[in-house]
C-alpha cells in the first residue's frame, strides 16, 4: 500500500486546499492520471499520481486545507485491492458515501457538474482568459450571462476589489459558483479577482526570495537572427497555417541544446547544487489579468520544433486558464522568458528558485551589424542570462550563451 | 406623396396599376377582381381603366385559374393571379407546388415560370377559420418558389415590380387586417430587393425578427420597450424563401439575443426555421436562448376576443422581452 501525499507545487507552497476528488475508492488509476484538484496560490491545479494501482481510501475531505506532505489517499496494488474487495467493482462504490462522509454543503461539489452559461458568456470568458467557474451567474437558474463576465473583467481591473479579494482568499470554498449564494451583485466578481491577487502574491514571494538569497550575475549577447528568420519564413511557407512555427520554438530549442552542452545551468540549488538529468524548460506566460505562470515543457531537448510548437499551443491557453498540472508547475529546471512581442530589446531576469538560471530574450529588431569589415542591417535578438553565482561562474554562462547563439545560426538542425 | 397618409390597400392598388401601365404583358386574373372590384376592393375601377382582357374575372376554381396563369406565364405573359385568401390557395396547391415550382427544374432549365400570385393572409375582421389562416410556412417549405410577405406600406407599394421582374414564380402574401391601415410612404422609395430582409428599426439589446403583420406590432412593441430602456432591433424578414440569413446573422451577432414573432402557429413555422439558422450560425453570439411568440395552434376563431388571443399582440411582445431581459 502506498500513500499519496500532498505534493509541493512550488518552492513557496506550504499547503493547498482540496477542491475536488476526481476518483473514488476502488477506481483503477494509471501513472499520470489526474486524481484531484488542489487550490493553491497559483489557482486550481490538477494533480497527478505517479503509480499504477487502485484507490484505497480517500483521507482528505473536500475544502480541507492540507499541508504539503500530508497523506491524502491510499493506493493499493491490484493484489491488495483484490484481497480487500472480493465483490465486483460496483460494490464499494455504493458504500462510498458511508466511507467518506462529507459535509452536506460540499457533497454537490464532488458530483460532476455542468456550468450554466450562455454561449456568448463562455466565448468572452475564454477570449479574456477568465475561468468561467469563478463567475457567479445572475441569469435564469443562475446562468452566467455576458453581463456577469463583463462585471468580472471590470472587477479585475478595479483596484477597489483588492482588499475584499485578500479577505476572500482566506475562504476559498466560497469561490465555487455552485454554492447557492445570494446573487448580490457587488459580491460576484470577487472570486476571479481573488485568483489574480493570489497569483500576484505568489510571484511576489518567489521573486523576493530570489532577490534575497540568490547572488545573480548577468551576461548578454546579440544574436544575428537572419538565418533563423529566413528558415522560418521558408518552412512556414510550406506548412498549413495550423502547423506554422513561431520564433519562440527555435529559441526554446536552442536553449535546450545549449543545456546539453553546458549541463551546469540545468540544475536546482537546494542544499547545494543538484544537477538535473532531464531538461524541463519553464516558459513564462504572462496572464492577461496580470501575473505570470511558468509551465514546464517536459523533456524539451528531446522534442522536435514541431512538438515544441504543439506543446506551447497546449500549455499557453491552459496556463492562462489556470489549468496546469502539478508536474508542469513543479518540474522546471530552467526558465526562459521572451518579451519579443513587446518593444523591449533586453530582459534582465530574476531567477525562479530553486533554479539556477534564467534566459531572457528581447524583441527581434533591425540593427546595424558589422561583419568581416562590412556594415549591414540584420534582424538582431538580444539574449541575456541571469545565473546564480553560487551554482556557476561567468565562463560557464558565457559558453552557454555562445552555444545558444551558434545553434540559432543553423536553424535547420534544430 | 411625402407626408400624406395612404392605406395599405391603396399602396397595393397603385402598384398593380403601375405594373399594368408599365408592361402590356401584365394582366390580373382572379375571383371578382373585375366587376366587383376585388373581394377586398384592391382592384376597384381597374376594369374600367384597363378593360376585360387585362382585368379578368375567373370562375371559382383556384386549380383552374392558377393553372391558366402558369400557362400564360410560360407563353410569355406576366400574369398577376389573385387568390382571394390563403385558405383557398390549397385548392391550387397542386398547380403551385407541382407545376409552377418545378417546371424550371423538370425542363432542364428551359422553362421559367414568371408568375406572380398574390393572396390575402392572416386574421382580418372576424373572418373566422374559413378565411383567416397564416399559412406562409406551408409555401415557404417549397423549393422553386420565392415567398414574399408584405409587412409594410412601403413593400405593399414597391414589391410587386421586382416580383414581376423575377423570371421565376413569386408568391406575395398580403394581410387582410392591414388593408385600411394608413401610414406615410417613405419620401423616396428605394428600389426594393426581394432577396433581402430589412432592418426596420436599429437597436442593440435584442433582435425582434418577424414578418407580415408582425412588423408593425414589433415596431409598436419596440417603441414601448424603448421607454423602458430596452433598445430593440426590428428585422422584417420580407423574404420567407429563400431566407436572407446574412441580415439575420448580422443582427443577432450585434444584439446577442433573438425574439421571433409571427402570426402563424408555432409548430414547423417560419420562426422554427429562423431559430434553427440562428443556432447554426450564431450559437457563440447568443447570450440567451432564442424565444418565439407565435400564433396559437388553433383554427382561427370567430369571436373578436378569441381572434385577438389567437395571434401575438404588441403587449405580449413587450412583456415577453422584458422577462427575457430580466427587466420586469
Amino acid at each position: 500500500m502506498l500513500e499519496y501525499k500532498m505534493p509541493s507545487l512550488g518552492a513557496d507552497m506550504a499547503s493547498g486546499s482540496l477542491r475536488e476528488w476526481r476518483v473514488k475508492p476502488g477506481d483503477r488509476i494509471k501513472k499520470g492520471d489526474i486524481i484531484a484538484e488542489i487550490e493553491t496560490q497559483k489557482g486550481i491545479i490538477e494533480i497527478e499520481v505517479f503509480e499504477d494501482g487502485v484507490i484505497g481510501e480517500l483521507l482528505v475531505k473536500v475544502d480541507e486545507l492540507v499541508p504539503v506532505g500530508t497523506s491524502m489517499a491510499t493506493i493499493l496494488t491490484e493484489e491488495e485491492a483484490a484481497g480487500k474487495r472480493p465483490a465486483p467493482a460496483e460494490a464499494p462504490r455504493e458504500e462510498k458515501p458511508a466511507e467518506a462522509p462529507a459535509p452536506a454543503g460540499s457533497t454537490t461539489e464532488t458530483l460532476p457538474h455542468h456550468i450554466r452559461a450562455s454561449p456568448l458568456a463562455r466565448r468572452i470568458a475564454e477570449e479574456k482568459g477568465i475561468d468561467i467557474a469563478t463567475i457567479q451567474g445572475t441569469g435564469p437558474e443562475g446562468a452566467i450571462l455576458r453581463e456577469d463576465v463583463e462585471h468580472a473583467i471590470a472587477a479585475q481591473a478595479a483596484p477597489a476589489a483588492g482588499k475584499a479579494a485578500v479577505e476572500h482568499a482566506a475562504v476559498p470554498e466560497e469561490v465555487t459558483p455552485e454554492k447557492p449564494a445570494p446573487p448580490v451583485a457587488e459580491e460576484k466578481p470577487i472570486p476571479a479577482a481573488a485568483t489574480a491577487q493570489s497569483i500576484r502574491m505568489a510571484v511576489a514571494a518567489a521573486m523576493s526570495k530570489s532577490n534575497r538569497e540568490v547572488p545573480h550575475y548577468y551576461l548578454e549577447t546579440k544574436i544575428d537572427m537572419s538565418k533563423a528568420l529566413a528558415w522560418l519564413a521558408d518552412t512556414n511557407g510550406q506548412r498549413p497555417v495550423k502547423e506554422r512555427l513561431l520564433p519562440a520554438v527555435l529559441l526554446i530549442k536552442a536553449v535546450a541544446k545549449a543545456l546539453n552542452d553546458v549541463p551546469a545551468l540545468n540544475a536546482w540549488w537546494e542544499n547545494g547544487l543538484q544537477l538535473k538529468e532531464s531538461i524541463h524548460i519553464g516558459y513564462v506566460v504572462a496572464l492577461r489579468t496580470g501575473g505570470i505562470m511558468v509551465p514546464a515543457i517536459h523533456d524539451t531537448d528531446t522534442k522536435s520544433v514541431e512538438e515544441l510548437m504543439l506543446a506551447l499551443n497546449d500549455l499557453i491557453p491552459r496556463a492562462r486558464a489556470l489549468r496546469l498540472r502539478s508536474s508542469e508547475l513543479a518540474d522546471s529546471t530552467i526558465t526562459v522568458t521572451s518579451l519579443g512581442e513587446g518593444g523591449v530589446e533586453t530582459v534582465y531576469g530574476v531567477i525562479y528558485p530553486p533554479q539556477v538560471a534564467l534566459v531572457g530574450f528581447g524583441g527581434i529588431t533591425e540593427q546595424p551589424w558589422s561583419e568581416n569589415g562590412m556594415l549591414t542591417v540584420r534582424p538582431v535578438l538580444t539574449a541575456t542570462l541571469a545565473a546564480d553565482h553560487r551554482a556557476s561562474d561567468g565562463s560557464t554562462g558565457s559558453r552557454f550563451l555562445t552555444a545558444i547563439k551558434n545553434y540559432l545560426q543553423q536553424p535547420e538542425k534544430l | 406623396m411625402p407626408g400624406q397618409l395612404i392605406t395599405y390597400r391603396e399602396c397595393i392598388k397603385q402598384a398593380i396599376r403601375e405594373a399594368l401601365q408599365a408592361d402590356e404583358r401584365v394582366f390580373i386574373m382572379g375571383e371578382d377582381v373585375g366587376r366587383y372590384g376585388g373581394a377586398f376592393a384592391v382592384s376597384k375601377n381597374l376594369l374600367q381603366e384597363f378593360g376585360p382582357e387585362r382585368i379578368m374575372d375567373t370562375p371559382l376554381s383556384e386549380a383552374g385559374f392558377v393553372g391558366a396563369g402558369i400557362g400564360a406565364a410560360l407563353g410569355g405573359m406576366r400574369p398577376i393571379v389573385e387568390v382571394m385568401t390563403v385558405n383557398f390557395s390549397l385548392l391550387a396547391l397542386d398547380q403551385i407546388a407541382n407545376n409552377a415550382a418545378t417546371l424550371l427544374h423538370m425542363s432542364g432549365g428551359q422553362f421559367n415560370v414568371p408568375l406572380v400570385i398574390r393572396m390575402s393572409s392572416g386574421v382580418g375582421r372576424q373572418l373566422a377559420a374559413q378565411h383567416s389562416h397564416s399559412w406562409e410556412p406551408l409555401f415557404a417549405h417549397l423549393p422553386g418558389l420565392r415567398i414574399l410577405s408584405v409587412g409594410t406600406h412601403e413593400d405593399a407599394r414597391y414589391m410587386l415590380a421586382p416580383a414581376l421582374a423575377d423570371p421565376d414564380p413569386v408568391i406575395i402574401f398580403e394581410y387582410t387586417s392591414m388593408l385600411n391601415l394608413e401610414k406615410e410612404l417613405p419620401d423616396s422609395a428605394e428600389s426594393i430587393e426581394i432577396s433581402k430582409a430589412k432592418v426596420r428599426r436599429a437597436g442593440k439589446d435584442i433582435s425582434i425578427i418577424t414578418y407580415g403583420t408582425g412588423v408593425y406590432k414589433a415596431l409598436e412593441a419596440a417603441t414601448e420597450l424603448a421607454a423602458a430602456g430596452i433598445d430593440a432591433e426590428v428585422v422584417d424578414l420580407r423574404v420567407l424563401r429563400p431566407l436572407d440569413e446574412e441580415t439575420i446573422v448580422a443582427s443577432v451577432a450585434k444584439t446577442n439575443r433573438a425574439f421571433l414573432v409571427e402570426d402563424a402557429s408555432r409548430s414547423v413555422s417560419v420562426s422554427s426555421e429562423v431559430s434553427a439558422r440562428i443556432m447554426e450560425r450564431c450559437f457563440y453570439d447568443l447570450d440567451a436562448p432564442v424565444q418565439r411568440l407565435c400564433g396559437a395552434e388553433v383554427p382561427i376563431p370567430y369571436p373578436k376576443h378569441l381572434e385577438d388571443a389567437s395571434v401575438p399582440q404588441p403587449a405580449q411582445i413587450v412583456t415577453a422581452i422584458k422577462t427575457l431581459l430580466q427587466h420586469a
